[in-house]
Protein backbone atom coordinates (compact mmCIF):
# COMPACT_ATOMS: atom_id res chain seq x y z
CA UNK A 1 0.00 0.00 0.00
CA UNK A 2 2.89 2.39 0.42
CA UNK A 3 3.95 1.54 -3.01
CA UNK A 4 0.60 3.61 -4.23
CA UNK A 5 -0.90 7.12 -3.74
CA UNK A 6 -4.34 5.23 -2.52
CA UNK A 7 -4.97 5.01 0.69
CA UNK A 8 -7.69 2.90 1.33
CA UNK A 9 -7.57 -0.38 -1.24
CA UNK A 10 -10.47 -2.92 -1.82
CA UNK A 11 -10.19 -6.28 -3.54
CA UNK A 12 -10.80 -6.03 -7.28
CA UNK A 13 -9.85 -2.40 -7.35
CA UNK A 14 -7.34 -1.61 -9.71
CA UNK A 15 -4.59 0.45 -9.31
CA UNK A 16 -1.10 1.81 -10.35
CA UNK A 17 1.58 1.08 -8.08
CA UNK A 18 5.53 2.09 -8.07
CA UNK A 19 7.82 -1.03 -8.21
CA UNK A 20 10.78 -1.88 -6.06
CA UNK A 21 11.94 -4.18 -8.77
CA UNK A 22 11.14 -5.60 -12.35
CA UNK A 23 12.79 -8.76 -13.07
CA UNK A 24 13.42 -10.00 -16.79
CA UNK A 25 15.44 -13.40 -18.40
CA UNK A 26 16.63 -14.10 -21.32
CA UNK A 27 12.79 -15.53 -22.60
CA UNK A 28 10.99 -12.76 -21.78
CA UNK A 29 13.28 -9.47 -21.54
CA UNK A 30 14.02 -9.62 -25.27
CA UNK A 31 10.73 -8.94 -26.07
CA UNK A 32 10.32 -6.68 -23.11
CA UNK A 33 13.76 -4.58 -24.56
CA UNK A 34 12.15 -4.65 -28.20
CA UNK A 35 9.14 -3.13 -26.84
CA UNK A 36 10.77 -0.28 -24.74
CA UNK A 37 13.20 0.45 -27.73
CA UNK A 38 9.85 0.53 -29.83
CA UNK A 39 8.22 3.44 -27.58
CA UNK A 40 10.91 5.88 -28.36
CA UNK A 41 12.49 5.84 -24.96
CA UNK A 42 15.85 5.86 -24.16
CA UNK A 43 16.40 5.57 -20.55
CA UNK A 44 14.92 3.03 -17.63
CA UNK A 45 13.56 4.42 -14.87
CA UNK A 46 16.34 3.28 -12.43
CA UNK A 47 19.18 1.39 -13.12
CA UNK A 48 19.18 -0.01 -9.57
CA UNK A 49 15.57 -1.13 -10.09
CA UNK A 50 15.93 -3.58 -12.83
CA UNK A 51 17.31 -7.38 -12.91
CA UNK A 52 18.17 -9.44 -16.14
CA UNK A 53 18.76 -12.52 -15.24
CA UNK A 54 19.76 -14.92 -18.60
CA UNK A 55 18.84 -18.20 -16.74
CA UNK A 56 15.76 -20.32 -19.16
CA UNK A 57 18.03 -21.57 -22.41
CA UNK A 58 21.84 -20.73 -20.66
CA UNK A 59 25.00 -20.91 -21.16
CA UNK A 60 22.96 -20.48 -24.85
CA UNK A 61 21.81 -23.52 -25.83
CA UNK A 62 21.31 -22.77 -29.42
CA UNK A 63 22.07 -19.45 -32.24
CA UNK A 64 18.58 -18.18 -31.35
CA UNK A 65 18.60 -18.42 -27.54
CA UNK A 66 22.50 -16.67 -27.90
CA UNK A 67 21.05 -13.96 -29.48
CA UNK A 68 18.55 -13.42 -26.88
CA UNK A 69 21.43 -13.30 -24.66
CA UNK A 70 23.22 -10.50 -26.36
CA UNK A 71 19.84 -8.43 -26.60
CA UNK A 72 20.29 -8.33 -22.17
CA UNK A 73 23.82 -8.01 -22.09
CA UNK A 74 24.11 -5.28 -24.72
CA UNK A 75 20.84 -3.63 -23.47
CA UNK A 76 22.60 -3.98 -19.77
CA UNK A 77 25.73 -2.50 -20.53
CA UNK A 78 23.64 0.55 -22.35
CA UNK A 79 21.54 1.29 -19.58
CA UNK A 80 24.14 0.23 -16.49
CA UNK A 81 21.92 -2.44 -15.19
CA UNK A 82 23.23 -3.14 -11.89
CA UNK A 83 21.76 -6.44 -11.38
CA UNK A 84 22.72 -8.08 -14.67
CA UNK A 85 23.85 -11.67 -14.45
CA UNK A 86 26.28 -13.20 -16.46
CA UNK A 87 26.77 -17.03 -16.84
CA UNK A 88 29.49 -18.17 -14.37
CA UNK A 89 28.23 -15.33 -12.00
CA UNK A 90 24.38 -16.31 -12.26
CA UNK A 91 21.46 -18.65 -11.16
CA UNK A 92 17.80 -19.50 -11.30
CA UNK A 93 16.26 -15.71 -10.92
CA UNK A 94 14.22 -16.99 -8.34
CA UNK A 95 16.59 -18.81 -5.87
CA UNK A 96 19.84 -15.99 -6.73
CA UNK A 97 17.56 -12.58 -6.39
CA UNK A 98 16.89 -13.67 -2.48
CA UNK A 99 20.19 -15.27 -1.98
CA UNK A 100 21.84 -11.96 -3.81
CA UNK A 101 19.71 -9.78 -0.82
CA UNK A 102 18.01 -7.94 -4.55
CA UNK A 103 14.24 -8.70 -2.70
CA UNK A 104 13.94 -7.69 0.87
CA UNK A 105 10.48 -8.25 3.15
CA UNK A 106 7.90 -5.69 2.17
CA UNK A 107 9.52 -4.65 -1.39
CA UNK A 108 6.83 -4.56 -4.27
CA UNK A 109 7.72 -6.80 -7.23
CA UNK A 110 7.30 -7.63 -10.31
CA UNK A 111 9.07 -10.32 -12.49
CA UNK A 112 8.12 -11.19 -16.42
CA UNK A 113 8.10 -14.91 -15.35
CA UNK A 114 5.55 -16.44 -13.40
CA UNK A 115 7.25 -17.66 -10.33
CA UNK A 116 7.91 -14.34 -9.62
CA UNK A 117 5.49 -15.12 -6.76
CA UNK A 118 8.42 -17.15 -5.01
CA UNK A 119 9.61 -13.85 -3.26
CA UNK A 120 6.55 -13.77 -1.12
CA UNK A 121 8.58 -16.13 0.95
CA UNK A 122 10.08 -12.91 2.25
CA UNK A 123 7.14 -11.25 3.03
CA UNK A 124 7.10 -8.92 -0.04
CA UNK A 125 4.15 -8.88 -2.94
CA UNK A 126 5.86 -10.63 -5.80
CA UNK A 127 3.65 -11.33 -8.62
CA UNK A 128 4.58 -12.59 -12.08
CA UNK A 129 3.59 -10.39 -15.39
CA UNK A 130 4.30 -10.27 -18.66
CA UNK A 131 7.20 -8.60 -20.96
CA UNK A 132 5.16 -5.66 -22.36
CA UNK A 133 4.51 -4.89 -18.17
CA UNK A 134 8.64 -4.86 -18.19
CA UNK A 135 9.05 -3.09 -20.98
CA UNK A 136 6.63 -0.02 -19.28
CA UNK A 137 7.89 -0.48 -16.00
CA UNK A 138 11.67 0.04 -17.77
CA UNK A 139 10.07 3.67 -18.71
CA UNK A 140 8.57 4.72 -15.49
CA UNK A 141 8.57 1.97 -12.97
CA UNK A 142 4.75 1.65 -12.64
CA UNK A 143 2.72 -1.26 -13.15
CA UNK A 144 -1.15 -2.06 -13.12
CA UNK A 145 -2.94 -4.03 -10.70
CA UNK A 146 -6.24 -5.46 -9.74
CA UNK A 147 -6.04 -5.64 -6.10
CA UNK A 148 -6.40 -9.79 -4.83
CA UNK A 149 -8.72 -11.24 -3.05
CA UNK A 150 -7.17 -13.02 -0.07
CA UNK A 151 -7.17 -16.89 1.12
CA UNK A 152 -5.44 -18.08 3.98
CA UNK A 153 -3.65 -21.35 4.56
CA UNK A 154 -3.39 -22.76 8.11
CA UNK A 155 -1.12 -25.75 8.56
CA UNK A 156 -1.61 -27.49 11.76
CA UNK A 157 0.52 -30.35 13.50
CA UNK A 158 4.09 -31.54 13.03
CA UNK A 159 5.32 -32.24 9.45
CA UNK A 160 6.62 -35.67 9.13
CA UNK A 161 10.20 -36.95 8.08
CA UNK A 162 11.32 -36.36 4.22
CA UNK A 163 8.89 -34.11 3.69
CA UNK A 164 9.15 -30.13 2.87
CA UNK A 165 7.32 -27.22 1.83
CA UNK A 166 6.72 -28.88 -1.81
CA UNK A 167 4.80 -31.83 0.04
CA UNK A 168 2.53 -29.06 1.67
CA UNK A 169 2.11 -26.90 -1.89
CA UNK A 170 1.44 -30.03 -3.74
CA UNK A 171 -0.99 -30.92 -0.81
CA UNK A 172 -2.87 -27.58 -1.39
CA UNK A 173 -3.24 -27.06 -4.58
CA UNK A 174 -4.47 -31.38 -5.07
CA UNK A 175 -7.10 -29.71 -2.52
CA UNK A 176 -7.73 -26.74 -4.56
CA UNK A 177 -7.15 -26.87 -7.98
CA UNK A 178 -5.16 -25.58 -10.77
CA UNK A 179 -7.72 -22.44 -10.28
CA UNK A 180 -8.37 -22.74 -6.51
CA UNK A 181 -6.41 -18.95 -5.92
CA UNK A 182 -7.65 -17.84 -9.58
CA UNK A 183 -6.50 -14.07 -9.32
CA UNK A 184 -6.09 -14.38 -5.37
CA UNK A 185 -3.27 -13.35 -3.08
CA UNK A 186 -2.44 -16.87 -0.79
CA UNK A 187 -0.92 -16.27 2.58
CA UNK A 188 0.49 -19.48 4.16
CA UNK A 189 0.88 -19.68 8.05
CA UNK A 190 0.53 -21.60 11.54
CA UNK A 191 3.02 -23.73 13.54
CA UNK A 192 4.13 -25.77 10.58
CA UNK A 193 4.89 -22.69 8.67
CA UNK A 194 6.53 -21.30 11.68
CA UNK A 195 8.97 -24.15 11.99
CA UNK A 196 9.80 -24.24 7.95
CA UNK A 197 13.13 -22.87 6.94
CA UNK A 198 13.79 -20.70 4.14
CA UNK A 199 14.18 -23.24 1.76
CA UNK A 200 11.08 -24.86 2.24
CA UNK A 201 9.40 -21.57 2.40
CA UNK A 202 10.56 -20.78 -1.00
CA UNK A 203 9.41 -24.00 -2.49
CA UNK A 204 5.55 -23.08 -1.43
CA UNK A 205 5.53 -19.60 -2.26
CA UNK A 206 6.99 -20.49 -5.75
CA UNK A 207 4.12 -22.65 -6.78
CA UNK A 208 1.63 -20.40 -5.54
CA UNK A 209 0.72 -19.67 -9.15
CA UNK A 210 0.21 -23.40 -9.80
CA UNK A 211 -3.11 -22.74 -8.16
CA UNK A 212 -3.71 -19.50 -9.85
CA UNK A 213 -2.82 -17.15 -7.23
CA UNK A 214 -1.02 -13.79 -7.94
CA UNK A 215 1.59 -14.44 -5.07
CA UNK A 216 2.10 -16.38 -1.97
CA UNK A 217 3.18 -14.25 0.96
CA UNK A 218 4.64 -15.67 4.13
CA UNK A 219 4.62 -12.69 7.40
CA UNK A 220 7.92 -12.38 8.23
CA UNK A 221 9.24 -13.28 11.56
CA UNK A 222 12.91 -14.45 12.85
CA UNK A 223 13.25 -16.57 10.20
CA UNK A 224 12.66 -14.76 7.72
CA UNK A 225 14.74 -11.89 9.61
CA UNK A 226 18.00 -14.23 9.97
CA UNK A 227 18.15 -15.24 6.25
CA UNK A 228 17.84 -11.10 4.95
CA UNK A 229 20.25 -10.22 7.61
CA UNK A 230 22.52 -7.85 7.16
CA UNK A 231 20.87 -6.16 5.01
CA UNK A 232 22.12 -3.73 2.13
CA UNK A 233 19.30 -1.85 2.23
CA UNK A 234 16.43 -0.77 4.42
CA UNK A 235 13.23 -2.73 4.11
CA UNK A 236 9.95 -2.67 5.84
CA UNK A 237 7.91 -5.72 7.73
CA UNK A 238 4.32 -6.11 6.61
CA UNK A 239 1.99 -8.38 8.67
CA UNK A 240 -2.21 -8.59 7.82
CA UNK A 241 -4.37 -7.00 9.14
CA UNK A 242 -5.68 -7.77 12.82
CA UNK A 243 -9.37 -7.85 11.26
CA UNK A 244 -7.93 -8.67 7.91
CA UNK A 245 -10.73 -10.05 5.77
CA UNK A 246 -10.09 -13.34 4.09
CA UNK A 247 -12.38 -14.98 1.04
CA UNK A 248 -11.99 -18.55 2.29
CA UNK A 249 -9.54 -20.10 5.43
CA UNK A 250 -8.54 -23.31 4.96
CA UNK A 251 -7.27 -25.51 7.71
CA UNK A 252 -5.23 -29.00 8.01
CA UNK A 253 -3.57 -31.11 10.15
CA UNK A 254 -0.76 -32.34 8.13
CA UNK A 255 0.64 -34.86 11.27
CA UNK A 256 -0.04 -37.98 8.81
CA UNK A 257 1.00 -36.23 5.56
CA UNK A 258 2.74 -38.47 3.35
CA UNK A 259 5.36 -37.02 0.93
CA UNK A 260 2.94 -35.40 -2.20
CA UNK A 261 3.46 -36.17 -5.85
CA UNK A 262 1.75 -34.44 -8.52
CA UNK A 263 1.24 -36.83 -11.65
CA UNK A 264 0.68 -35.47 -15.09
CA UNK A 265 -0.43 -33.81 -16.67
CA UNK A 266 -1.61 -31.00 -14.10
CA UNK A 267 -0.04 -29.74 -10.61
CA UNK A 268 -3.36 -30.88 -8.86
CA UNK A 269 -3.73 -34.04 -9.72
CA UNK A 270 -1.70 -35.13 -6.79
CA UNK A 271 -1.40 -38.74 -4.80
CA UNK A 272 0.39 -39.73 -2.12
CA UNK A 273 4.20 -41.28 -2.73
CA UNK A 274 2.74 -44.87 -1.62
CA UNK A 275 0.02 -45.21 -4.24
CA UNK A 276 2.76 -45.12 -6.87
CA UNK A 277 4.88 -47.50 -6.39
CA UNK A 278 4.80 -49.05 -9.64
CA UNK A 279 5.82 -46.14 -11.99
CA UNK A 280 9.20 -46.19 -13.76
CA UNK A 281 11.24 -43.76 -14.41
CA UNK A 282 13.90 -43.14 -16.97
CA UNK A 283 15.19 -39.93 -15.73
CA UNK A 284 15.28 -37.98 -12.46
CA UNK A 285 15.95 -34.16 -12.21
CA UNK A 286 16.53 -32.40 -9.07
CA UNK A 287 16.82 -28.63 -9.30
CA UNK A 288 14.33 -25.87 -10.40
CA UNK A 289 13.49 -22.11 -9.01
CA UNK A 290 11.16 -24.77 -6.53
CA UNK A 291 14.13 -27.06 -5.05
CA UNK A 292 17.27 -26.07 -6.42
CA UNK A 293 18.28 -24.96 -3.28
CA UNK A 294 21.54 -26.14 -0.45
CA UNK A 295 18.82 -27.72 1.47
CA UNK A 296 17.52 -29.72 -1.21
CA UNK A 297 20.75 -31.12 -2.03
CA UNK A 298 21.78 -31.90 0.95
CA UNK A 299 18.34 -33.98 1.19
CA UNK A 300 19.05 -35.51 -1.87
CA UNK A 301 23.00 -36.46 -0.83
CA UNK A 302 21.76 -37.93 2.13
CA UNK A 303 19.81 -40.45 0.66
CA UNK A 304 22.47 -41.00 -2.42
CA UNK A 305 25.60 -41.04 -0.22
CA UNK A 306 27.37 -44.61 -1.17
CA UNK A 307 24.49 -45.58 -3.44
CA UNK A 308 24.03 -46.19 -7.00
CA UNK A 309 21.38 -45.32 -9.26
CA UNK A 310 19.37 -48.04 -10.82
CA UNK A 311 20.78 -48.98 -14.32
CA UNK A 312 18.68 -47.12 -17.21
CA UNK A 313 17.71 -44.22 -15.03
CA UNK A 314 18.92 -40.59 -15.78
CA UNK A 315 19.81 -38.56 -12.64
CA UNK A 316 20.31 -34.65 -13.35
CA UNK A 317 20.95 -32.38 -10.31
CA UNK A 318 21.01 -28.83 -11.09
CA UNK A 319 22.00 -26.40 -7.87
CA UNK A 320 19.91 -23.26 -8.16
CA UNK A 321 23.08 -20.59 -7.98
CA UNK A 322 26.68 -20.98 -8.28
CA UNK A 323 27.19 -20.01 -4.30
CA UNK A 324 24.66 -22.97 -4.05
CA UNK A 325 27.05 -24.90 -7.33
CA UNK A 326 30.32 -23.85 -5.22
CA UNK A 327 28.87 -25.38 -1.51
CA UNK A 328 27.42 -28.71 -2.82
CA UNK A 329 31.28 -29.09 -4.06
CA UNK A 330 32.67 -28.00 -0.83
CA UNK A 331 30.14 -30.04 1.26
CA UNK A 332 31.39 -33.19 -0.69
CA UNK A 333 27.31 -33.14 -2.43
CA UNK A 334 28.71 -32.85 -5.51
CA UNK A 335 30.83 -36.03 -5.51
CA UNK A 336 27.46 -37.89 -3.60
CA UNK A 337 25.72 -37.13 -6.68
CA UNK A 338 28.46 -37.82 -9.42
CA UNK A 339 29.42 -41.36 -7.70
CA UNK A 340 26.05 -42.19 -7.84
CA UNK A 341 26.19 -41.91 -11.54
CA UNK A 342 24.27 -38.43 -11.70
CA UNK A 343 24.79 -35.71 -14.00
CA UNK A 344 26.07 -32.27 -11.81
CA UNK A 345 24.89 -29.01 -14.41
CA UNK A 346 25.86 -25.31 -13.76
CA UNK A 347 22.55 -23.36 -12.86
CA UNK A 348 19.77 -23.31 -15.79
CA UNK A 349 16.07 -23.66 -15.79
CA UNK A 350 16.74 -26.37 -18.55
CA UNK A 351 15.08 -28.91 -18.59
CA UNK A 352 12.20 -27.98 -16.16
CA UNK A 353 10.59 -26.25 -19.61
CA UNK A 354 11.77 -28.68 -21.73
CA UNK A 355 15.01 -26.47 -22.42
CA UNK A 356 17.94 -28.30 -22.65
CA UNK A 357 20.03 -30.20 -19.93
CA UNK A 358 17.49 -33.42 -20.16
CA UNK A 359 14.76 -33.54 -22.36
CA UNK A 360 12.60 -36.05 -22.42
CA UNK A 361 11.38 -38.10 -25.76
CA UNK A 362 8.31 -39.86 -26.68
CA UNK A 363 7.28 -42.45 -23.79
CA UNK A 364 10.33 -41.03 -21.35
CA UNK A 365 8.69 -40.80 -17.61
CA UNK A 366 10.49 -38.21 -15.34
CA UNK A 367 10.09 -37.76 -11.84
CA UNK A 368 11.21 -34.21 -11.01
CA UNK A 369 11.26 -31.64 -8.42
CA UNK A 370 9.95 -28.71 -10.73
CA UNK A 371 6.77 -27.05 -10.40
CA UNK A 372 5.11 -28.55 -13.83
CA UNK A 373 4.14 -31.01 -15.16
CA UNK A 374 1.65 -29.97 -18.01
CA UNK A 375 1.64 -31.80 -21.46
CA UNK A 376 5.15 -31.55 -23.30
CA UNK A 377 6.61 -29.33 -20.24
CA UNK A 378 10.06 -31.57 -20.39
CA UNK A 379 9.98 -32.34 -24.29
CA UNK A 380 7.73 -34.81 -26.17
CA UNK A 381 4.22 -34.02 -26.20
CA UNK A 382 4.06 -37.50 -25.56
CA UNK A 383 6.47 -38.04 -22.19
CA UNK A 384 5.20 -38.02 -18.65
CA UNK A 385 6.20 -36.16 -15.52
CA UNK A 386 5.80 -36.30 -12.00
CA UNK A 387 6.62 -33.56 -9.30
CA UNK A 388 7.73 -34.47 -6.11
CA UNK A 389 10.26 -32.91 -3.04
CA UNK A 390 13.82 -33.98 -3.71
CA UNK A 391 14.41 -36.51 -0.91
CA UNK A 392 11.30 -38.97 -3.17
CA UNK A 393 13.06 -37.86 -6.02
CA UNK A 394 16.70 -39.11 -4.58
CA UNK A 395 15.07 -42.26 -3.48
CA UNK A 396 13.82 -42.84 -6.68
CA UNK A 397 16.53 -42.51 -8.53
CA UNK A 398 18.02 -44.85 -6.74
CA UNK A 399 15.15 -47.63 -6.98
CA UNK A 400 14.08 -46.13 -10.65
CA UNK A 401 10.23 -46.54 -9.60
CA UNK A 402 8.69 -43.50 -7.14
CA UNK A 403 10.05 -44.18 -3.83
CA UNK A 404 9.59 -43.69 -0.61
CA UNK A 405 12.75 -42.26 0.85
CA UNK A 406 11.92 -43.97 3.97
CA UNK A 407 12.39 -47.39 1.90
CA UNK A 408 16.17 -46.64 1.26
CA UNK A 409 17.39 -44.81 4.06
CA UNK B 1 -15.20 -3.39 -33.08
CA UNK B 2 -16.64 -6.50 -34.85
CA UNK B 3 -15.38 -9.55 -34.88
CA UNK B 4 -17.09 -12.44 -36.81
CA UNK B 5 -15.36 -16.44 -37.35
CA UNK B 6 -15.18 -19.82 -36.41
CA UNK B 7 -14.94 -21.21 -33.37
CA UNK B 8 -12.34 -23.51 -32.27
CA UNK B 9 -13.17 -25.33 -28.82
CA UNK B 10 -10.86 -26.00 -25.95
CA UNK B 11 -11.35 -27.41 -22.57
CA UNK B 12 -10.69 -26.61 -19.13
CA UNK B 13 -7.35 -25.47 -18.08
CA UNK B 14 -5.63 -24.97 -21.36
CA UNK B 15 -2.07 -23.50 -19.96
CA UNK B 16 0.33 -21.35 -21.73
CA UNK B 17 2.36 -24.29 -22.63
CA UNK B 18 0.01 -26.08 -24.81
CA UNK B 19 -0.60 -22.59 -26.15
CA UNK B 20 3.20 -22.25 -27.38
CA UNK B 21 5.69 -25.00 -26.33
CA UNK B 22 8.93 -23.73 -24.49
CA UNK B 23 11.18 -24.78 -27.54
CA UNK B 24 9.61 -21.83 -29.61
CA UNK B 25 10.55 -19.40 -27.07
CA UNK B 26 13.44 -18.30 -28.62
CA UNK B 27 11.44 -16.22 -31.25
CA UNK B 28 9.65 -13.11 -30.10
CA UNK B 29 7.74 -12.22 -33.32
CA UNK B 30 3.87 -13.08 -33.26
CA UNK B 31 4.08 -14.36 -37.10
CA UNK B 32 6.55 -17.29 -36.21
CA UNK B 33 5.08 -18.17 -32.83
CA UNK B 34 1.36 -18.55 -34.96
CA UNK B 35 2.80 -21.33 -36.89
CA UNK B 36 3.73 -23.20 -33.68
CA UNK B 37 0.48 -22.45 -31.68
CA UNK B 38 -1.38 -25.72 -29.86
CA UNK B 39 1.04 -27.83 -31.58
CA UNK B 40 1.66 -30.05 -28.83
CA UNK B 41 -1.93 -30.72 -28.15
CA UNK B 42 -3.48 -30.11 -31.40
CA UNK B 43 -0.92 -30.57 -34.17
CA UNK B 44 -3.12 -29.67 -37.03
CA UNK B 45 -4.31 -26.63 -35.37
CA UNK B 46 -2.64 -23.94 -37.25
CA UNK B 47 -3.83 -25.57 -40.61
CA UNK B 48 -7.25 -26.00 -40.16
CA UNK B 49 -7.42 -22.12 -38.15
CA UNK B 50 -8.64 -18.88 -40.30
CA UNK B 51 -7.89 -15.36 -39.44
CA UNK B 52 -10.01 -13.69 -37.50
CA UNK B 53 -11.62 -17.29 -36.07
CA UNK B 54 -12.56 -17.80 -32.53
CA UNK B 55 -11.29 -19.70 -28.84
CA UNK B 56 -13.88 -20.83 -27.11
CA UNK B 57 -12.44 -22.61 -23.82
CA UNK B 58 -13.30 -23.84 -20.30
CA UNK B 59 -11.77 -21.93 -16.95
CA UNK B 60 -8.59 -21.25 -16.25
CA UNK B 61 -7.43 -20.37 -19.97
CA UNK B 62 -3.80 -19.42 -19.89
CA UNK B 63 -2.78 -20.86 -16.95
CA UNK B 64 0.84 -21.36 -16.28
CA UNK B 65 3.83 -19.08 -17.24
CA UNK B 66 4.03 -15.90 -17.63
CA UNK B 67 5.13 -15.70 -21.28
CA UNK B 68 3.36 -13.11 -23.87
CA UNK B 69 4.43 -15.54 -26.23
CA UNK B 70 1.45 -17.20 -25.83
CA UNK B 71 -1.39 -14.61 -26.84
CA UNK B 72 0.56 -13.57 -29.14
CA UNK B 73 0.96 -17.24 -30.57
CA UNK B 74 -2.55 -16.56 -31.00
CA UNK B 75 -2.34 -13.45 -32.68
CA UNK B 76 0.11 -14.46 -35.21
CA UNK B 77 -1.89 -17.56 -35.91
CA UNK B 78 -5.23 -15.51 -36.55
CA UNK B 79 -7.08 -15.87 -33.77
CA UNK B 80 -9.38 -12.48 -33.34
CA UNK B 81 -10.24 -13.11 -30.44
CA UNK B 82 -10.97 -15.60 -27.04
CA UNK B 83 -14.18 -16.65 -25.34
CA UNK B 84 -13.85 -18.74 -22.29
CA UNK B 85 -15.27 -19.01 -18.54
CA UNK B 86 -12.76 -17.51 -17.12
CA UNK B 87 -8.74 -16.35 -17.66
CA UNK B 88 -5.37 -16.95 -15.91
CA UNK B 89 -4.29 -13.72 -14.09
CA UNK B 90 -1.22 -13.35 -16.24
CA UNK B 91 -2.68 -14.62 -19.44
CA UNK B 92 -5.27 -11.71 -18.39
CA UNK B 93 -3.02 -8.73 -18.40
CA UNK B 94 -0.60 -10.06 -21.55
CA UNK B 95 -3.92 -10.52 -23.60
CA UNK B 96 -4.98 -6.99 -22.61
CA UNK B 97 -1.38 -5.28 -22.68
CA UNK B 98 -1.15 -6.59 -26.16
CA UNK B 99 -4.57 -5.54 -26.97
CA UNK B 100 -5.82 -9.42 -27.59
CA UNK B 101 -9.67 -9.44 -27.07
CA UNK B 102 -11.26 -11.93 -25.17
CA UNK B 103 -14.61 -12.16 -23.25
CA UNK B 104 -15.55 -14.14 -20.05
CA UNK B 105 -18.83 -16.36 -20.24
CA UNK B 106 -20.61 -18.92 -18.42
CA UNK B 107 -22.25 -20.99 -20.62
CA UNK B 108 -19.70 -21.78 -23.50
CA UNK B 109 -21.25 -25.70 -23.39
CA UNK B 110 -23.63 -24.32 -25.68
CA UNK B 111 -20.95 -23.19 -28.01
CA UNK B 112 -19.58 -26.13 -30.43
CA UNK B 113 -17.19 -26.59 -32.52
CA UNK B 114 -17.19 -24.77 -36.09
CA UNK B 115 -20.17 -22.43 -34.93
CA UNK B 116 -19.94 -18.75 -36.51
CA UNK B 117 -19.98 -16.20 -33.75
CA UNK B 118 -20.35 -12.51 -34.13
CA UNK B 119 -18.70 -10.60 -31.66
CA UNK B 120 -19.43 -6.41 -30.44
CA UNK B 121 -16.41 -5.36 -28.37
CA UNK B 122 -17.79 -2.57 -27.34
CA UNK B 123 -21.45 -4.00 -26.32
CA UNK B 124 -19.86 -7.20 -24.73
CA UNK B 125 -22.51 -9.09 -27.15
CA UNK B 126 -21.50 -12.45 -28.39
CA UNK B 127 -24.30 -13.88 -31.37
CA UNK B 128 -23.83 -17.42 -32.05
CA UNK B 129 -25.26 -17.33 -35.85
CA UNK B 130 -25.04 -21.50 -36.24
CA UNK B 131 -27.91 -21.71 -33.53
CA UNK B 132 -29.35 -18.10 -33.66
CA UNK B 133 -28.21 -17.64 -29.55
CA UNK B 134 -27.35 -14.19 -28.26
CA UNK B 135 -24.93 -13.79 -25.00
CA UNK B 136 -24.50 -10.48 -23.18
CA UNK B 137 -20.68 -10.38 -21.45
CA UNK B 138 -19.64 -8.18 -18.85
CA UNK B 139 -17.65 -4.89 -20.28
CA UNK B 140 -13.98 -4.27 -19.03
CA UNK B 141 -13.80 -1.87 -16.37
CA UNK B 142 -13.05 1.49 -17.98
CA UNK B 143 -9.07 1.84 -17.01
CA UNK B 144 -8.46 -1.77 -18.76
CA UNK B 145 -10.51 -0.59 -21.99
CA UNK B 146 -8.59 2.25 -22.54
CA UNK B 147 -5.70 0.36 -22.76
CA UNK B 148 -7.37 -2.24 -24.99
CA UNK B 149 -8.50 1.14 -26.95
CA UNK B 150 -5.18 2.94 -27.49
CA UNK B 151 -3.97 -0.62 -29.05
CA UNK B 152 -2.32 -2.25 -26.18
CA UNK B 153 -0.04 -0.89 -23.19
CA UNK B 154 2.49 0.41 -24.55
CA UNK B 155 0.28 3.02 -26.98
CA UNK B 156 -1.60 3.46 -23.79
CA UNK B 157 1.45 5.10 -21.46
CA UNK B 158 3.02 6.94 -24.67
CA UNK B 159 -0.20 8.72 -25.39
CA UNK B 160 -0.20 9.56 -20.79
CA UNK B 161 3.31 11.02 -21.82
CA UNK B 162 4.76 9.61 -18.71
CA UNK B 163 8.18 9.34 -17.95
CA UNK B 164 9.38 10.63 -21.26
CA UNK B 165 12.83 10.66 -20.72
Amino acid sequence: MAHTAKKDLKPGEFIEADVDLALGNDITAPLAIREFKKSGFKKVFNKNKIALVPDHFTPAKDLKSANNCKILAEFSKEQEIKNYFEIGRMGIEHVLLPEQKIVLPGDLVIGADSHTCTYGALGSYATGVGSTDLARAFIDGKCWFKVPHSLKFIYKGKIGKWLGGKDLILFTIGCIGVDGALYKAMEFSGPVIDRLDMDSRFAMSNMAIEAGARTGIIAPDEVTLRYVRPAPRKFKVYHSDKNAVYEKVYEWDITKLEPQVACPHLPSNVRAVGELREVKLDQVVIGSCTNGRISDLRVAAKILKGKKIKSGVRLIVIPGTQKIYLQAVREGLAEIFINAGGVFSTPTCGPCLGGHVGVLTEGEVALATTNRNFIGRMGSPKSFVYLSNPAVAAASAITGRVTHPGCIV
Amino acid sequence: MIIKGKVHKFGDDINTDDIIAAKHLVHTEAEELGKHCFESIRHDFVHKVNRGDIIVAGKNFGCGSSREHAPLALKGCGIAAVIAKNFAAIFFRNAINIGLPFLGLEEIEEIGEGDSLEIDLSSGIIKNLSKNQIYQTEAFPRFLQEIVEDGGLMSYIKKKGKGKG
